[in-house]
């Protein structure tokens, strides 16, 4: 390493993910459900899926977690966004292409899909 | 990339619970379990909560597993891992609330807590410079390479009003000044990095060392470029193997990146770090024996002046710190002298790490903000004395330092206060005495391991801390007089005057300390021929009352000098000449008949 730039490059790639390990309570938090009825209907790559955007667009103040059953099995996979300050909002029968659309458009620009939540199936 | 973190101690601590066992058998579960690309395991250094150890937290939920068996491990993987259920009957008590699990952090023994020396330990694998440099590593020493001029680093040291953590208190800004310009056109520097943790019950610099190895070596680079030095030190006891480890570990891999060496970021800065292992005498923790022992020889101190910064290391200048306080250096230059100087009281800024031991719950290693009250560290971060017990002092500096009795808990700790009342800073062992510990004892105690670990170079104390142990001895055995009190006194003061080093010069200080506050213990060992406290073997006898005494036999069957004697049914009765006084009898009884006096 011959210079500050090199320095920084690992700094910016390490510290994705260290910050996993920080307790931070203005993130917003990404909750996956993944009890066994969640992960028989397909949560697992819905799961890594956010885990792996977050940490490849280097979202610093986003965490991915899992959560047991919520007791909505009919539609799991589900996910639910908890912002500060704000309403959940959870998102049913999820995908991995799915979780892509969600994370560009809810979590990186704050626009809802509305789409995908529970409350517009249940209309 | 992995989407959680599962943490676990591989401090000393953890280390002899049991950590390794259980970071074998996790890694064996998470492959059997299909989950090795997305959870990763880490091994860290300590969390400081030792007590309740082996260890493990997971990530991202924060969850905080203790005391984990092997045998829980496949459940904690198969509901926790798998399924996201956490195993709520092996989480740390303190974090299970009624609805859900609260915060690490708001526990009692986190929230008042306050990490700048202990930033990483628990938080990175100490053997992955990458982790290290993803907390900001190294990016101080960049800075500094880049941005400032050695003054400027000098001065922003000075600023920060950082003192040094070893126990002397002496300000390192200063310390690094007078060794960058006392001599000038000196040939060849020293920087020098005290890791001979010596005092009983400390072991702060073992946790930074094993938990964040590279932050001493930033810090050293840093001094080495205030100063002008191109060669470090770090003179480690071989008794610290995890802390030596990760040390060469660290060393290698600064080396690898080029953080070590030859022209450090392409800049004309060179510096690389050497490491010294001590045999274990607690002399070399005393600088000028220290530096004796690196340059190969019997290590013992010389008097000073000159003092290292003039003529120290191979009788170059030499500058010499504490783990604990290089631990500080990196965060200074990053956040600013300002930053550090507004944490703490007025003369002793930034925060401390104590090691909490003896009769307290929270064992383990806390880091409070100084002007943190005792109180606070005993009562709320330490959990109290067990079983209900008064807390009678606290002892702090080990067998330099004094202890501070209950009229003092609420004397906001910092350097000058501690002094005040008698007692130092010292390294950070914070010893925790409840109404069952005797003083003169514990008196007793720190002097049998000053007469054992004196250098012998000086008659003082050599000879004066063998003088005053004896009369130590004499007191508790109940064959002193209160003359003998009075040249224990006298001789305390003369061992303190007249000793070469620091270690003599404070060995008299547990005697003090504890004749200051507890002189009534003394009067009643000399006077009384008694030990109110119930530990001096040689003060007490042991009795059976006659009434309660059922006759089953029980305690002549465990006693093991057949000091007991009596018939089935019939009160028995201890013969004082043979009894050991080992208390085997009062265990043993179930009436309560057996009483110590």
């Amino acid at each position: 390493m011959k210079s500050l730039e090199e320095l920084k490059a690992i700094r910016d790639k390490m510290q994705n993910q260290v910050n996993l390990r920080d307790e931070d309570t203005t993130a917003t938090r990404v909750v996956v459900g993944m009890a066994t009825c969640g992960i028989a209907a397909g949560a697992r790559p819905v799961l890594t899926a956010f885990s792996d955007l977050v940490q490849q667009k280097g979202m610093k103040n986003v965490v991915v977690t899992q959560t047991g059953c919520v007791g909505l099995c009919q539609y799991e996979p589900i996910v639910e966004i908890i912002e500060p300050g704000k309403e959940k909002v959870t998102y049913i029968k999820m995908t991995a292409e799915k979780a892509a659309e969600v994370f560009e458009q809810h979590i990186v620009r704050g626009q809802v899909k509305s789409e995908y939540t529970i409350s517009s199936a249940l209309k | 990339m992995f989407r959680s973190h599962v943490l676990i101690c591989g401090g000393t601590g953890c280390t002899s619970s049991g950590s390794l066992k259980i970071y074998e058998k996790l890694q064996e579960e998470i492959d059997k379990n299909g989950l090795s690309k997305e959870v990763q395991v880490v091994k860290t250094g300590c969390f400081g909560l030792c007590a309740n150890g082996p260890i493990m937290i997971v990530y991202p939920e924060g969850t905080f597993y203790s005391m984990v068996n092997v045998e829980d491990i496949p459940e904690i993987v198969s509901e926790h891992l798998l399924k996201g259920r956490i195993v709520t009957r092996l989480v740390y008590q303190e974090t299970v609330e009624e609805n859900g699990i609260k915060s690490l952090n708001e526990t009692d023994f986190y929230k008042k807590q306050h990490r700048v020396a202990l930033r990483n330990c628990g938080v990175i694998n100490p053997e992955n410079i990458d982790e290290y440099i993803g907390r900001d590593g190294y990016q101080a020493l960049g800075k500094v390479l880049t941005e400032m001029t050695p003054e400027e680093v000098i001065q922003c040291i000075l600023d920060s009003g950082l003192r040094g953590r070893g126990g002397g208190g002496f300000p390192t800004g200063r310390k690094w000044q007078l060794a960058r310009n006392i001599v000038p056109n000196a040939d060849q520097k020293y920087v020098c990095c005290n890791a001979d943790e010596g005092d009983p019950g400390a072991f702060m610099d073992r946790s930074v060392l094993e938990g964040d190895p590279h932050v001493v070596l930033e810090a050293m680079a840093i001094a080495g470029y205030a100063i002008g030095a191109n060669q470090g030190y770090i003179y480690v006891r071989a008794e610290y193997p995890i802390a030596v480890q990760r040390l060469e570990i660290a060393i290698k891999q600064a080396r690898e990146y080029g953080l070590l060496g030859k022209n450090i970021f392409g800049t004309d800065f060179s510096f690389d770090i050497g490491l010294r292992l001590g045999a274990g005498a607690f002399v070399c923790g005393e600088e000028t024996a220290l530096m004796t022992s690196i340059e190969g020889n019997r290590g013992e101190p010389r008097p000073r002046p000159p003092f290292p910064a003039e003529k120290g290391l191979f009788q170059k200048p030499t500058i010499l710190n504490n783990v604990e306080t290089y631990a500080n250096i990196p965060q200074i230059i990053l956040k600013g002298a300002e930053w550090f100087a507004s944490m703490g009281t007025e003369k002793s800024k930034g925060t401390k790490v104590f090691a909490l031991g003896g009769k307290i719950n929270n064992t383990g290693l806390v880091e409070i903000p100084m002007g943190t009250t005792l109180r606070t560290v005993i009562e709320e971060i330490g959990g109290g004395i067990p079983n209900g017990k008064k807390f009678k002092a606290a002892q702090t500096g080990g067998p330099s330092g004094g202890c501070i009795p209950a009229e003092h808990m609420d004397i906001a700790i910092d350097y000058d206060n501690l002094i005040a009342i008698g007692s130092m800073m010292g390294s950070g062992g914070l010893i925790v005495m409840d109404e069952d510990n005797c003083m003169v004892d514990i008196a007793k105690f720190f002097l049998e391991f000053t007469v054992d670990e004196s250098c012998g170079k000086c008659t003082p104390c050599r000879i004066g801390t063998k003088r005053m142990y004896e009369i130590l001895d004499k007191i508790t055995k109940g064959k002193a007089t209160l003359e003998d009190l009075d040249r224990l006194e006298e001789l305390c003061y003369h061992v303190k005057a007249n000793s070469l080093c620091g270690l003599g010069q404070t060995a008299p200080n547990p005697v003090l300390s504890t004749l200051r506050y507890f002189r009534d213990e003394y009067i009643a060992h000399i006077v009384e021929k008694r030990c109110p406290a119930g530990v001096c073997k040689d003060l007490l006898s042991y009795e059976i009352q006659a009434d309660k005494c059922k006759g089953c036999t029980a305690c002549a069957r465990v006693c093991p000098a057949g000091a007991i004697s009596g018939s089935v049914k019939n009160p028995h009765t201890i013969d004082k000449s043979k009894c050991l006084k080992c208390g085997a009898c009062i265990e043993k009884c179930r009436f309560g008949a057996i009483i110590k006096k």
